[in-house]
C-alpha cells in the first residue's frame, strides 16, 4: 500500500521563494500534514510548518494544496491519484513568514477590535436562562476552529490587500452575526459592521461557504442575516420608522 | 494587545489587483487549482444569456402573448386591450407602442438581480469577482457593495414583497385557466398545468428567499418567545437551503410558460386540453 | 546577545484553559500580565476536549452536589488526590461554568433553559456542562475572547526555555520567537505555569506536539518538585486505524450517550471487568445497564463507564488474548443502539472526524477503538488553595500541576480543574506581585547563558537529527513504561532514558533561526527526557497497581503505598531524584462522606 508520490512545496520567506520538488513516501490512510511531516523527518528538517492537533480541531494546519485553501490534516492523499502531483503552498492572503507558515496577525488585530460580548444582567438565582433553539444559531458560528481558509480564500483581501484596513474578512462577520444573535448580549454592532468591518464588501459569492471546513453556513447563516438586519437598521424606512415610533422594539 | 514576533521586513504595501503583495509567497501563477473551475462560470454565463436574449425578443416583440384562457407570465396582469376576453379587468390604457411587459418585468427582473443567490452567480460568472474560488480576479480595484449603484442591492426586501403581488396575480391566472376557450369553468389542458406549475415555483423561490427569512423570523433574538414566528423562519430556511434550485427552477418555469402561450398563440400547437 | 525585555508583575506561561483563566484573574486582581504561548492564541491543547465540564450545578439531577462531586473524584483518583484539592475542586467548579456564561460562552440548555449536563465515566450523575462534543473549543474560545477583550498582553509562538530566579525565588523569564528565533525575556515576580502535560513523550497519544513536558521540566530546574508523576492516563479509546490517525481521541461521551464496547466475537466485555471497589454502583446485566441511562434511581451505571483506567485495561487485556479488531483495537459501537439523527446531533465532531479520517460512518458501523496516552495526572507540586509551587513566585494549574486527581482523572474534571485552579493561582501571583516592592534587575550573564544553551545545537556540525531521537524516546516509553509495567522493562527504559540524554547533548539543526522546526524540537527534547524520566523513576518505585499505574509484578493496590506521595526533584547531578512523602491527612468531616451510602 506504500506508494511514491510526487510534491511540489513552496520554500522560501518573504523575500522570494519558489515550488520545490520531492518524492516521499505515502502510506494507506495518510493525510498531507503526514507526508509533510515524513518531509521534515527526512528531506528538509527546518521545512516550516504550522500544526497542533492533527484532528480537524484547532485549525493550524491551514495551506492551499493544489490551488485550494484546506487544512492538511483533514485532506487524505487517496483524494489524489498516485501518479499526480500535489502541490503545497502557504496561505496567499497572507505575507509569508517561511515556507507553508503565514503571518496571520491580521486576524488578531481584527479580532482585538470587535465590540465586546455584553451580557444582560442574570435572573434572581444566578443562572442565565435560555432555550436550546436561541443558542442554536449562535452555536453554529462558535465552532469556528479559526483556521482563517475563509479569509485566505476571501478575494475582497486576496486580491486586494488594500481592503484589509476596511474589511474584517468573513471570519469576523460570523462573529459579529454570532454576538448580534446572542440571546445574552445587549450591544447594537450594526453599524459598526456596515460602517468598521467593511460588511458591504462582501458579495456573497460564498467561497468562505465552500472552503470551511466546520461546514459552517457563513454566508447563508451568518452574513446575509447580518446584512438583512444592517438593512433594518440603515436601509429600510418602515423598520427604521417602525423602530423610532415603538412598534418594533428588538426583542 | 496580541502579538507575534516583530518584524524588521519591509511594509505591506497594496498590490495591485490580482498580483501578490510584497511579502506574501512569491507565487506567479494566477491560481495552482488544477481542475475545471471555469466550467461552472461559462455554464452560468450561457443560461442567464439565453435567458436574457429570450426575454427581450418576447418583451419587445407585444404580441402572441395571449391564448384564451392562458396569459403569458411576461405579460400579466394584462394592461392592455390587447388581451381579448375577460381574463382581466383592463387596468391601465398606455399607449399601445410600448409593451405592457416593459412595466411588468421591472419587478421580477428586480427581484432576481438583488436576489443573494442571483448576485453570487453574476458578480462570478460576468464580473468574475472571483470567477472561482481562489483564482484571481482582474480587477485593479475592488469596493463591493458599499457604494453607488451596488448599495442598492440593500433594496432586495421591497422587490421581494412586489414579487409577492406578482405571485398572486400569477396564481390567480393558473386558476382562470381551469376555463376553456369560451369561458365555461372545470376545465382544464395541459396550459393549465404549466402555468400551475409556474406559479408554484415561483412561490418556493420568493418565500426561500433570505429577505423573507429575515422577516419571518431571522431578525428575531429570542426565538423561544416567538414560537409561531419560529415555525415560519424554521419553514422558510428548510426552503432557503434550496434557494439556488427554485431560482434556477423557477427562471425556466417563466420562459416555459411563456413559450408555451407563444406556441398555442401563434396556432403552432393546439393545447392539449384534459377535459 | 540582541534580547527584547519586558516587564510585567505576572508571566503566564501556557495559553490553555488554565493559561488563559490565571491571566484574566490576575488581570482583574490588578497585575500587569502577560501571556506566553508556543502556539497561536486560541489552538492551545484544551480545543481537544470534547466531553464537558464537570460541575454539581444540579441542574438536572437536584440529588447532586459538591459532596457527590467529591466524593466521586477522590474514587476516581483512588483516594490519593490531595482532598483539600479535590474539595475546592467540586466547590468551586460551578461558579466556574457560569460565568463563562457571562463571557459569552453558549451550552447547550435543559428543557427548562439551563446549562445541560451529560453522563460521563466515573460521575454519579450527569455533570457535564457541554456544548455537542466541542466543548473544549467553547471553554478556550470564550477565555480567549475575554482575554482579548479585557487587553491583556500574549506573546504567541513564543517559546520559554527557562525560569530566572535568585535567591528569594522567581523574577523572570527567558525564550525565544518561534517565528524569528529572536531572544525575549520577561521581568516578573510571579510565573504560573499552564503549560499542560507530557504525552509526546509516547508514540500513541492524543496529545499534540505542544505536550512536550516543558511545565515540569522548568519546574524542576527551577527548584521545585513534581508530584505523582507515575500516574499517566491511557484513555480507553483512541483510534486505531489508519495508522496516521492513531491515538486521536475518541470522546468518553460516545459512551456516556449510549455506546458500548464489544471484542472481535461480539461479546460485551465489561462486565467480566468490574473491580470490586465499583460493584456495588454498577450494574449487573446488560438489561439494567441499558435501562440506567433512562432510569438513574433504579438502575446501576453501566461497566463502560467506570473510571478510564479501568477501561483502558479491559481493553488491554481483551486485545492481548487474542479478541481484538483486525487493527488490534474493540469495537466501539453506538449505531445499533442511537439513530443516526440522535448521533449526529449529540457527536457531530465524532461523526465528521471518522468520516473525514477513517472513511467509517459511526451512525452505521463500529469504530474501532483503543488506549492512547492522554493526560498525566503527576505534576509540579502546589500548595492547594493557592498552586503555588515550592519555589516563591512558581504557580502551576491545570495538567502541569499535581495532586489533584490522584492516581486517575474523572473525565471532565480536567477542564473545571483548569477553571477553578488557573483562577486561584492568577489571583495567588498577583497577590504575591503586590508584594514584591523593588524590582530585581534580571543579571546578564544568567540572560546570556540561557542564550548560549539554546543556540548550541546550531554549533554542532554532523551531530544527530531530532527527529530520530524523539522517535526513539516516544517508542522507549511506549513499550517499556505504558500501560502495564514491570521492574526489568522499566529498568531497560532508564537505561535507555541515560543513552539518549548523551545522543541529545549532541544534536545539531540544519537551516537558520527563523521559524525552524527541527531546532525547536531540539530545544524540546531534554523536557521530554527529563519528564519520562521521572515518570520511570517513580513508577519502578511504586511497587503497587493503582488508577493509571498498573505493574505486572504487583497487581494489586497496596494499603501502605495508598498513604505515600513520591516527589521527584532534581538531584545536584541534574538527573531525578525520588523521595516519599506521607499524603495529607483528610478533615474528619469530609472522611464522613465516604461513609455515606450513595443515595
Amino acid at each position: 500500500m506504500t506508494y511514491d508520490a510526487a510534491f511540489r512545496v513552496w520554500r522560501g520567506d518573504a523575500e522570494g521563494g519558489d515550488l520545490r520538488d520531492f518524492t516521499v513516501a505515502v502510506n494507506e490512510g495518510e493525510v498531507v500534514l503526514d507526508v509533510i511531516h515524513r518531509l521534515q523527518a527526512t528531506q528538509a528538517g527546518d521545512l516550516a510548518v504550522r500544526w497542533n492537533c492533527k484532528a480537524g480541531k484547532c485549525g493550524s494546519c491551514s495551506a492551499e494544496i493544489n490551488g485550494r485553501p484546506r487544512l492538511m490534516c483533514m485532506t487524505r492523499m487517496s483524494t489524489f491519484g498516485e501518479d499526480e502531483t500535489v502541490t503545497v503552498t502557504p496561505l496567499r492572503a497572507f505575507p509569508v513568514i517561511r515556507d507553508l507558515v503565514t503571518d496571520v496577525s491580521f486576524n488578531y488585530e481584527k479580532a482585538a477590535q470587535i465590540p465586546a460580548f455584553t451580557p444582560r444582567s442574570r435572573e434572581k438565582d444566578g443562572n442565565h436562562r435560555m432555550q436550546q433553539i436561541d443558542v442554536e444559531r449562535s452555536q453554529e458560528f462558535r465552532k469556528c476552529i479559526e483556521c482563517f481558509l475563509c479569509q485566505d480564500t476571501c478575494h475582497v483581501i486576496r486580491d486586494h490587500e488594500e481592503n484589509k484596513a476596511s474589511f474584517a474578512g468573513p471570519r469576523f462577520l460570523i462573529r459579529l452575526a454570532e454576538l448580534d444573535m446572542h440571546p445574552l448580549d445587549v450591544v447594537d454592532r450594526r453599524d459598526a459592521a456596515q460602517e468598521e468591518f467593511g460588511l458591504g464588501f462582501c458579495n456573497v459569492t460564498k467561497c468562505c461557504s465552500e472552503v470551511c471546513p466546520e461546514g459552517i453556513h457563513l454566508t447563508d447563516n451568518g452574513i446575509i442575516p447580518l446584512k438583512e438586519r444592517v438593512v433594518d437598521r440603515k436601509f429600510d424606512p418602515l423598520t427604521w420608522l417602525g423602530a423610532k415610533i415603538g412598534r418594533r422594539p428588538r426583542d | 494587545m496580541t502579538a507575534t514576533a516583530s518584524r524588521g521586513t519591509g511594509p505591506v504595501t497594496p498590490g495591485p489587483g490580482g498580483g501578490p503583495a510584497p511579502r506574501r509567497a512569491a507565487i506567479a501563477a494566477r491560481t495552482l487549482r488544477k481542475d475545471r473551475w471555469w466550467l461552472q462560470p461559462l455554464l452560468t454565463v450561457l443560461a442567464l444569456l439565453l435567458f436574457i436574449v429570450y426575454s427581450t425578443f418576447r418583451a419587445f416583440q407585444n404580441a402572441h402573448y395571449f391564448a384564451e384562457p392562458y396569459i403569458s407570465p411576461f405579460f400579466s396582469p394584462c394592461l392592455t386591450t390587447a388581451c381579448e376576453g375577460d381574463t382581466f379587468p383592463k387596468l391601465f390604457t398606455g399607449p399601445d407602442w410600448i409593451s405592457p411587459a416593459l412595466y411588468i418585468l421591472i419587478f421580477p427582473l428586480g427581484f432576481r438581480l438583488t436576489c443573494y443567490y442571483y448576485r453570487k452567480a453574476y458578480y462570478r460568472s460576468f464580473w468574475l469577482s472571483p470567477p472561482a474560488c481562489a483564482v484571481a480576479e482582474p480587477h485593479g480595484r475592488y469596493t463591493g457593495e458599499t457604494r453607488f449603484p451596488l448599495i442598492f442591492q440593500n433594496v432586495h426586501r421591497y422587490f421581494f414583497y412586489a414579487g409577492l403581488v406578482f405571485n398572486a396575480i400569477l396564481t390567480y391566472d393558473a386558476v382562470l385557466a381551469f376555463r376553456d376557450e369560451g369561458g365555461a369553468w372545470g376545465h382544464m389542458g395541459l396550459g393549465t398545468l404549466v402555468l400551475l406549475a409556474n406559479a408554484a415555483l415561483l412561490w418556493l423561490y420568493s418565500l426561500s428567499c433570505h429577505s423573507c427569512r429575515h422577516i419571518v423570523g431571522g431578525r428575531l433574538n429570542n426565538f423561544s418567545r416567538h414560537p409561531l414566528r419560529y415555525r415560519f423562519w424554521t419553514v422558510v430556511s428548510r426552503l432557503n437551503a434550496n434557494h439556488m434550485k427554485f431560482a434556477w427552477a423557477s427562471l425556466f418555469s417563466v420562459a416555459f410558460a411563456d413559450f408555451y402561450v407563444f406556441m398555442v398563440a401563434t396556432d403552432t400547437i393546439s393545447d392539449l386540453r384534459f377535459f | 546577545m540582541e534580547l527584547e525585555k519586558h516587564e510585567y508583575d505576572v508571566v503566564v506561561v501556557g495559553a490553555g484553559g488554565a493559561g488563559l483563566r490565571a491571566a484574566i484573574e490576575a488581570h482583574d486582581s490588578g497585575a500587569r500580565t502577560a501571556v506566553v504561548c508556543k502556539s497561536l492564541l486560541g489552538k492551545a491543547h484544551t480545543v481537544m476536549a470534547e466531553g464537558g465540564i464537570a460541575a454539581a450545578m444540579a441542574n438536572l439531577y437536584p440529588e447532586d452536589n459538591w459532596r457527590v462531586h467529591f466524593r466521586d473524584t477522590m474514587r476516581g483518583g483512588k483516594m490519593l488526590n490531595h482532598w483539600r484539592m479535590a474539595q475546592l475542586h467540586a466547590q468551586e467548579a460551578p461558579d466556574r461554568v457560569r460565568e463563562l456564561e457571562d463571557w459569552g460562552a453558549l451550552f447547550d440548555r435543559t428543557p427548562d433553559g439551563l446549562i445541560s449536563q451529560r453522563d460521563f465515566g466515573g460521575h454519579r450523575y450527569a455533570r457535564l456542562a457541554h456544548v455537542g462534543d466541542r466543548t473544549g473549543l467553547e471553554l478556550i474560545r470564550t477565555l480567549q475572547q475575554r482575554t482579548v477583550a479585557l487587553g491583556i498582553d500574549v506573546y504567541m509562538e513564543c517559546t520559554v526555555t527557562r525560569l530566572l530566579t535568585d535567591e528569594d525565588g522567581i523574577i523572570g523569564a527567558f525564550g525565544y520567537w518561534r517565528e524569528s528565533g529572536r531572544f525575549v525575556a520577561w521581568q516578573a515576580p510571579s510565573v504560573v505555569l499552564a503549560t499542560g502535560g507530557i504525552g509526546k513523550s509516547y508514540k500513541v497519544t492524543s496529545n499534540s506536539w505542544e505536550y512536550t513536558g516543558d511545565g515540569h521540566s522548568l519546574a524542576l530546574q527551577a527548584g521545585a518538585t513534581l508530584v505523582n508523576m507515575e500516574f499517566v492516563q491511557f484513555h480507553p479509546t483512541g483510534m486505531v486505524w489508519p495508522p496516521s490517525v492513531r491515538g486521536i481521541l475518541v470522546t468518553e461521551s460516545v459512551r456516556g450517550d449510549g455506546g458500548i464496547l464489544k471484542n472481535s466475537a461480539g461479546n460485551r466485555f465489561m462486565f467480566d471487568y468490574i473491580p470490586d471497589f465499583f460493584r456495588k454502583e454498577t450494574a449487573e446485566t446488560e438489561a439494567e445497564a441499558d435501562r440506567w441511562y433512562d432510569d438513574k434511581k433504579n438502575n446501576r451505571r453501566p461497566p463502560e463507564l467506570l473510571p478510564r483506567d479501568e477501561v483502558a485495561r479491559a481493553i488491554n487485556s481483551e486485545v492481548k488474548a487474542g479478541r481484538g479488531t483486525p487493527h488490534g483495537g474493540v469495537y466501539l459501537d453506538i449505531a445499533s443502539r442511537r439513530s443516526p439523527e440522535y448521533i449526529r446531533k449529540r457527536l457531530p465532531s465524532m461523526y465528521h472526524q471518522f468520516r473525514e479520517l477513517a472513511e467509517v460512518d459511526i451512525t452505521a458501523e463500529p469504530m474501532e477503538v483503543g488506549p492512547t496516552c492522554h493526560y498525566v495526572m503527576g505534576g509540579v507540586e502546589v500548595d492547594p488553595d493557592t498552586e503555588a509551587a515550592r519555589v516563591p513566585g512558581l504557580y502551576a494549574a491545570g495538567e502541569v500541576a499535581g495532586g489533584m486527581h490522584g492516581s486517575n482523572r474523572l473525565g471532565g474534571n480536567s477542564l473545571s480543574d483548569l477553571l477553578v485552579f488557573g483562577r486561584r493561582a492568577g489571583q495567588a501571583a498577583a497577590e504575591h506581585a503586590h508584594g514584591c516592592a523593588g524590582r530585581i534587575e534580571l543579571p546578564d550573564d544568567a540572560l546570556a547563558e540561557a542564550g548560549r544553551a539554546a543556540l548550541a545545537p546550531f554549533e554542532r556540525e554532523g551531530g544527530e537529527n531530532p527527529y530520530t531521537v524523539q522517535h526513539d524516546l516516544q517508542q522507549t516509553m511506549h513499550d517499556l513504561v505504558g500501560i502495564i509495567r514491570t521492574a526489568p522493562e522499566m529498568e531497560l527504559a532508564l537505561e535507555r532514558i541515560a543513552a539518549l540524554k548523551e545522543r541529545v547533548a549532541n544534536l545539531s539543526v540544519e537551516g537558520h533561526r527563523q521559524y525552524n522546526p527541527g531546532w525547536h524540537l531540539a530545544l524540546d527534547l531534554p523536557h521530554m527526557l527529563i519528564v519520562s524520566e521521572c515518570i520511570a523513576r517513580a513508577a519502578l518505585e511504586r511497587e503497587e497497581s493503582r488508577g493509571g499505574h498498573t505493574r505486572d509484578d504487583f497487581p494489586g493496590p497496596d494499603p501502605g503505598w495508598g498513604k505515600t506521595n513520591l516527589i521527584c526533584s532534581s538531584a545536584s547531578d541534574g538527573g531525578v531524584a525520588i523521595g516519599h512523602q506521607p499524603l495529607p491527612q483528610m478533615p474528619a468531616e469530609l472522611a464522613e462522606i465516604f461513609e455515606e451510602t450513595p443515595s
